[in-house]
């Protein structure tokens, strides 16, 4: 019997490891990824939730040592609520993928692609994010990470007869390194000052302000980079959508989280005595991302791009929760500080749901369709219906509307956010209000993009003729994209239960928890106090239920019944054709116009040779011009400077010996 | 949360039920004398649902089941929405089940479904109508909230009870975020209930439609409640007005005296409200669609310019 939570976990490590071995006979056998494989991971993800839930429940921390790497630096784990809060959240993603994914890789069967590779580095992704989470020293967590970025690299590049997949891979690798790098490096001044590469070592480590703020800026910089926060975002939509559907949704609702938890492991556990200015360099990146995510999404027509720039998006928001909680623990609010926390790490699972959801469902459209651009889907509501249903919970969620999962983590933020007038600082008490701003229009402009892409997608007339004849996806697929609409469902209206739960972490964080969040009883939510501010999950649901049942139930009886099917009416003109209708580019129309100096636009009317007028335009990312072409620029002047070097002559290659010799001799004398 | 703070809940959600389309006629009633005309009777409106609600309910072949049950989850969003604002007494159990925040997710709640109605049939005017719609309601929601987080952060609180309260007791004190931020809650309220000159609610013309493009595939009982949800929400937000910034009159005890003072109170401010609604009306035109981003940025910047004031000027004064 085992009852240790980290005994559990390690069994969920060897599971997903097993289902990566075991996917290597599926070159041969290709029913071993589908059957065996897949019940692996899934078998890996329950382990995942239980270990992950029994620490949350019961607080603990829980250490080990592995019995592998270098003789002087074994390999450290550790289990304490925040690992354990996303253990569980990697636990319910790889649940719902597992029982999508048979159903889904069933395609890939009669590819030119290897299933092998297919099934082992989901197997090696899934491990090197458990394992991230578990590592108690930066050796184990350096190794993991890189597990986890390779093995999704490749899966990334999976479809590889593709340009622009190879090209997206290439980008993916080289900003995973240079922010890995960049997390190695903050890892070494903690490493400097603690005298050891466990993270035991580094939480006693005595750091003076400047060389604190150098590690934050350093691992800002490199968890930055892997969560997609703007400008350093642009890999993210490139990647994401091309890799098989149930591998977007471990990446954007997973690995873009693991990211997160080292953010959040560095700075709250690991760094400690957190300064005001990092909360507000967070919390201004967390906006302009929120922000800019949204906008870009909104300009987007193909759904998994769309779905990859909302994922910046809403990594933007749990920043803006995770800068509050850092300017409120800077000032000496630990109480509002706990708020914070506790609304990111809400959002955090609230995202993880329900982008894993609608990337699942954008899977299954793929899946039936072959059709990413949503130009040409319409109508895939009275075709797929329940995938309908999930797909439309899903953007309810994310357009944070009651009562949801999605509006509660934003109602706490708001929450948060209110407290402002507790700071001192007139700057910073008007600098919150600026960010709480950004956030409710990013909420209504998110709303926005839902109702594009629900209402171009899955309603109105199909405009392609493998939409029309798209057919409702099978059982499994459905059972991953259904889990995951309960749990959205069940995160909305038992608020209570949820925060509870999270409430271990800033209580091991900050010292501090929500002691009256849920003093009410669960039926209330009341995060700082009654007085303050309540919210009745249950009762708003009750209410709406109650609202739209006696309205239906008054309309719908007697001769009410019938209703008579007829042509649109469509003012009297001649009846609408599928092309007549609004397409996703003329929805955004007036939101490209009103924000159009935020986006380059390429507009152009040329007249083709047949004499056509031809329209096209293509909205790009600022920040590919503005951030990353520069320093591809340098790096490559930088080569040609050092290329110079290399004049293919003996005599000049002596010369610089000799010349570094002398300066070496300078050094050391 | 005594079972006449409940009783009381339900009997201002009743009145709401049935004073909105009386509203709504005094509004065109008011707009025909000053346009000369004589207009239609007050009762006008609830002659207008009633046809409707006997009448038989057509659907497009293209509509799917979404069509069919959007009206229903507008009008009980709204419905809800209603609920939680005090109309006649201050303490109100409602309020303390959604706060000040629910409330705008209510509204986005109708807001959503109504856009998803408008696009379902696949015709290009619902399309149109719900882009615009979402455009609108885009920039007027961060607005609204700006304007909702003054009140909040003076109050302390964001149940919408305790900032009437609050503001009951403050007394008549001239605050300059109150004042931005009534300004701004004021444009919003246009914007949002789709009045001129944002939207026009009288129009025919296909072209310049928000509103009604997005019903417009609509009849029957669906029309029915999607009106009448309209004519909820133009009530909403006059009441919201009226009671949040001078909230004079509202019961602050249970008494039948208090409550029927208050009743009188709300009538007098609501109709002073509604002319003034249609005096505006009668002498602006219609914008531009691309003139509303320009009207909705100077709500935004006045509530911003409030909650800035506040943060300033007043708070921990």
């Amino acid at each position: 019997m085992l009852t240790n939570p980290l005994e559990l976990a390690g069994m969920a490590v060897a599971l997903a490891l097993a289902s990566a071995l075991v996917s290597l006979l599926a070159d041969r056998y290709p029913p071993m990824l589908r059957g065996i494989a897949m019940t692996l991971l899934g078998l890996s993800g329950g382990l995942s939730v239980i270990a992950g839930l029994s620490v949350l429940v019961t607080p603990a921390a829980i250490t080990a040592q592995l019995p592998l790497g270098l003789p002087w630096l074994p390999w450290q784990v550790r289990l304490d609520g925040l690992a354990g809060f996303f253990l569980l959240l990697i636990g319910l993603l790889t649940t719902a993928v597992a029982l999508y994914g048979p159903g889904y890789v069933r395609e890939f069967e009669h590819g030119r692609d290897s299933l092998a590779a297919l099934g082992g580095f989901t197997g090696l992704f899934v491990t090197g994010m458990q394992l991230v989470v578990l590592a108690d020293d930066a050796f184990l967590f350096m190794v993991a990470w890189e597990l986890m970025s390779l093995s999704s690299y490749f899966l990334v590049a999976y479809q590889h007869e593709h340009a622009a997949n190879r090209r997206a891979g290439f980008l993916y690798l080289l900003m995973a390194h240079i922010g890995a790098l960049s997390i190695l490096l903050g890892y070494g001044v903690l490493a400097g000052f603690g005298h050891g590469f466990s993270f035991a070592a580094m939480r006693t480590a005595e750091l003076d302000p400047t060389w604190a703020s150098v590690a934050f800026v350093l691992a800002f910089f490199g968890f930055g980079m892997k969560s997609g926060l703007v400008p350093i975002h642009v890999w993210l939509p490139e990647a994401h959508p091309v890799a098989p559907s149930h591998i977007s949704a471990l990446m954007s609702g997973v690995m873009l989280k693991v990211a997160v938890y080292g953010f959040m492991r560095f700075c709250f556990d690991l760094l400690g005595n957190i300064q005001p200015g990092w909360g507000v360099a967070v919390l201004v990146v967390g906006s302009i991302s929120a922000l800019m995510g949204v906008l870009y999404a909104l300009m987007q027509h193909d759904l998994k791009r769309l779905l990859a720039y909302h994922s910046v998006e809403n990594i933007g928001i749990i920043f803006i929760g995770l800068g509050l909680s850092m300017l409120f623990a800077g000032t000496g609010h630990p109480l509002l500080a706990a708020l914070g926390l506790v609304a990111a790490l809400y959002h955090t699972i609230n995202h993880a749901l329900f982008k894993g959801l609608l990337f699942l469902g954008a899977g299954a459209i793929l899946h039936t369709t072959h059709q990413r651009d949503m130009e040409q889907m319409g109508g895939l509501l009275r075709r797929m219906p329940w995938t309908g249903l999930f797909f439309l919970i899903g953007c309810i969620s994310i357009s944070a509307l009651p009562p949801f999962n999605g509006f509660v983590s934003e109602w706490l933020t708001f929450q948060t956010a209110l407290q402002a007038w507790a700071l001192e600082n007139g700057v910073l008490r008007s600098l919150i209000p600026i960010s709480a701003a950004m956030l409710a229009l990013t909420g209504a402009l998110a709303a926005a993009c839902f109702v594009k892409v629900y209402g171009v997608a899955f309603l109105g007339q199909p405009r392609s003729k493998q939409v029309r004849k798209a057919k409702d996806v099978s059982r499994g697929m459905l059972a991953g994209q259904g889990l995951l609409a309960l749990l959205c469902l069940l995160l909305g209206i038992l608020p209570t239960a949820i925060v509870e739960l999270l409430n271990t972490i800033p209580e091991a964080l900050l010292g501090q928890g929500l002691s009256k969040a849920t003093s009410h009883g669960w039926l209330w939510l009341t995060p700082i106090d009654a007085s303050v501010a309540s919210y009745s999950a249950p009762l708003v649901l009750l209410g709406l239920l109650a609202a739209w049942g006696i309205s239906a139930w008054w309309l719908r009886r007697g001769k009410w019944r019938e209703i008579r099917r007829c042509d649109a009416w469509d003012c009297g003109f001649s009846a609408p054709n599928a092309r007549m209708q609004y397409t996703a580019t003329a929805f955004a129309q007036p939101i490209r116009r009103v924000f159009g100096l935020l986006f380059h636009i390429d507009e152009s009317v040329t007249r083709g040779g047949d004499g056509w007028l031809k329209h096209s335009l293509h909205v790009s990312d600022r920040a590919w011009g503005l951030f990353y072409e520069p320093v591809g620029r340098l790096a490559i002047q930088a080569g040609r400077l050092v290329g110079r070097l290399q004049s293919g002559s003996v005599r000049n290659y002596l010369g610089w010996t000799l010349g570094t010799l002398l300066v070496l001799l300078w050094v050391i004398s | 949360m005594s079972p006449a703070g409940w009783g009381l809940a339900l009997v201002q959600t009743l009145l709401f039920l049935l004073g909105a389309p009386l509203l709504a006629g005094w509004v065109k009633r008011v707009k025909s004398r000053l346009q000369n005309r004589r207009g239609p009777s007050l009762l006008q409106p609830y002659q207008d649902l009633g046809k409707l609600f006997a009448k038989e309910a057509l659907m497009a072949h293209s509509a799917s089941p979404l069509f069919r049950a959007a009206p229903y989850i507008v009008f009980g969003s709204t419905l809800v929405a209603v609920s939680i604002i005090p109309l006649l007494a201050v303490s109100l159990p409602t309020a303390a089940v959604a706060d000040v925040i629910v409330l705008v997710g209510f509204l986005a709640l109708a807001r959503f479904f109504l856009a998803l109605a408008g696009m379902d049939v696949g015709t290009a005017f619902g399309g149109m109508g719900a882009s615009r719609e979402m455009l609108v309601s885009a920039l007027a929601e961060p607005a609204m909230l700006m304007a909702v987080f003054t009140l909040a952060m003076s109050a302390q609180s964001t149940n919408l009870s305790s900032v009437v309260q609050f503001n009951l007791d403050a007394g008549l004190a001239l605050r300059p975020s109150f004042m931005f931020a009534l300004m701004g809650l004021v444009l919003v309220a246009i914007a949002e209930t789709g009045r001129i000159p944002v939207d026009n609610p009288a129009t025919h013309l296909e072209l310049t439609m928000i509103h009604e493009a997005m019903i417009l595939e609509y009849s029957g009982r669906h029309l029915a409640l999607m009106e009448w949800a309209a004519q909820l929400k133009l009530m909403l937000y006059g009441v919201l007005i009226s009671v949040v910034f001078l909230p004079w009159g509202i019961a602050t005890r249970m008494t039948p005296s208090a409550l029927a003072l208050a009743f009188g109170v709300l009538i007098l401010k609501l109709m002073v409200l509604w002319l003034v609604l249609a005096v505006t009306e009668t002498g602006l035109a219609k914008m531009r669609l691309f003139r509303a981003p320009q009207y909705l940025n100077l709500a935004f910047l006045l509530t911003l310019l409030g909650l800035f004031s506040h943060v300033m000027l007043e708070a921990g004064t």
